[in-house]
């Protein structure tokens, strides 16, 4: 479904964020990209949304080399991928309820499936109180929660999770990891970049390691090591 | 069809919303725009103003063929149709010998020692005339040598602009400078407005520009992006119109009597009322495309993502 073919990512000589990577991704798989700070996690994800081009190698979502698609069928390839971002990236003049609107309003939904839809995937993250909110009357969590909301709701086929839990506290960490769970076991990939060892290891599935650039390891069930 | 109508009336529904929420970017914006939009009006009304007095001016300059005593008045009268014809010659008119004799009477009835001297000739000492009036001040000399050159020269005494000629041709060209300044200067203040405009929307836009990314980044088009921007930019323009049109009502009352008094008028405010639509029309064009260009290109740079 996804595929990395030796991608490299050179910024300057010394300072190389990806090294020929390698690597698939199965349909409905739960992957955690872990690695130190700097390790070429975020790069990595940022290759697939082509919100940064490769240096060499070439970056697949199926039969599409997402950094040869037009300026047409980028839009389309993005709406079919969900994003969550470690700084949550909400529209800050826009309410949860209308930031989770105009993703698929985006996708050119109709008036009836946005408001038949938005409400469900609040209630899917539990901030239906909440949706006439605006970002900066959330807490971290919850803006977190708006944020996979707003990923989930045009149903995408994969979810890229960039530091979902970086500035989140313990309880909240663990509830976004459930949250992505319970999504994955609705049938989405996810691809899921971090550094808490205690979210990797519990979940307990296909681990991949980047170091310094490099594709260290690639375990099946998987734990943080480092 | 249908998808365009939904599209559109997000877009207007959005750019409305973010006009309002955006406040202080939207009122700043704003400001710049009314002022921009207050210089353009005002070259509007000083173009008015610049152009009736260089046409009063224009029209105090004329020329004069006096004839021989010799020439006969249907001769004459074949110069004056001849004359019509040019296209030079915006208008004749024939002083007859006796029409003359009247006129520098009535000028001159205080004068007891003229009219006597009159009164003592038998003959009347005047000639008749042909006044000519051009369309341009710089066109009397194509008239002058017209005159000389054709068969009517026999016929004339003598054309008073060969006497004028250095005053009419300095004043025709201090004519054309006024014009061109007044042309230059309405070029360049605009141009300065319009720029300024363009980089307020820009900076507006700039701060916004992580936003752009995210919108881009859940898989919005680029068209989608921008078109809540450009209604924004669109309602920047409509307001200032309002704004700006408001303001030249006490601004014109208070101008408009030294208006007349300095340029002879016409009186700014009588001109502000009889022309409020055409005035409100060309504001409000020029503000809303001003907004709208300036929204799309100041956008296309942060729609790279």
């Amino acid at each position: 479904m996804i595929y990395f073919d030796k991608v490299s990512k050179v910024y300057s000589p010394t300072s190389i964020a990806l090294e020929d990577v390698s690597f698939s991704v199965e349909p409905k798989e739960f992957v955690s990209i872990v690695g130190h700070s700097g390790a070429g996690k975020t790069t990595l994800l940022k290759m697939l949304l082509a919100e940064d081009k490769p240096t060499s190698g070439k970056v697949f979502f199926e039969s599409i080399n997402v950094h040869e698609a037009s300026r047409d069928e980028l839009p389309k390839i993005r709406r079919r991928i969900g994003s969550i971002f470690q700084d949550f990236r909400l529209l800050p003049t826009k309410t949860a309820y209308e930031n989770i609107a105009f993703a698929m309003e985006a996708a050119g939904a109709t008036d009836e499936d946005v408001e038949n839809d938005v409400p469900q995937a609040l209630e899917l993250v539990g901030l239906v109180n909440k949706a006439l909110h605006f970002p900066h009357e959330l807490s971290g969590g919850e803006k977190q929660r708006v944020a996979i909301a707003r990923a989930i709701v045009n149903h995408p086929e994969v979810i890229l999770a960039d530091e979902p839990t970086g500035n989140l506290d313990p309880i909240n960490t663990k509830e976004i990891a459930e949250l992505l769970k319970k999504i994955n076991n609705l049938g989405t990939t996810v691809m899921l970049a971090t550094h808490n060892h205690d979210v990797v290891n519990s979940l307990g599935r296909r681990v991949i390691t980047l170091d310094k650039g490099k594709l260290a390891r690639d375990d099946k069930k998987g734990r943080y090591i480092i | 069809m249908r998808f365009m109508n939904v599209q559109l009336r997000r877009a207007i529904k959005e750019g409305i919303i973010n006009f309002w929420r955006n406040g202080l970017v939207s009122v700043a914006a704003t400001l710049v725009m009314v002022l921009a939009l207050f210089v353009i009006g005002s070259l509007l009304f000083s173009n008015v103003l610049l152009t009736s007095a260089l046409s009063r001016i224009e029209e105090e300059v004329d020329i004069s063929v006096y004839f021989k005593k010799e020439a006969a008045e249907d001769e004459i009268l074949s110069v004056k149709s001849a004359l019509s014809q040019l296209p030079q010659v915006k208008a004749v008119t024939y002083v007859s010998e006796d029409e003359a004799l009247e006129r520098f009477k009535t000028r001159h009835t205080a004068n007891a020692l003229i009219t006597q001297s009159l009164d003592e000739l038998d003959d009347n000492p005047l000639q008749a005339s042909l006044n000519i009036r051009a369309g341009d001040t710089g066109q009397y000399e194509v008239i002058a040598r017209f005159l000389d050159s054709s068969a009517y020269s026999k016929l004339i005494d003598k054309i008073n602009y060969f006497q004028n000629q250095v005053v009419i041709e300095r004043l025709s060209g201090f004519l054309a400078a006024a014009r061109a300044v007044g042309f230059g200067a309405t070029l360049v203040f605009s141009l300065i407005a319009m720029l300024v405009v363009f980089n307020t929307i820009r900076l507006a836009i700039y701060t916004l520009r992580d936003e752009i990314a995210v919108k881009r980044l859940v898989g919005a088009t680029s068209r989608h992006v921008r078109a809540p921007f450009v209604v924004e930019g669109a309602l920047y323009g409509a307001i200032s119109a309002v704004v700006s049109i408001i303001i030249f009502y006490p601004i014109t009352m208070w101008l408009g009597p030294a208006s007349v008094r300095f340029f002879g008028g016409p009186n700014l405010f009588d001109y502000y009322l009889s022309n409020f639509f055409e005035i409100f029309l060309i504001l409000f064009v020029m503000g809303v495309l001003l907004g709208v260009i300036s929204s799309s290109v100041a956008t296309r740079r942060y729609l790279r993502v």
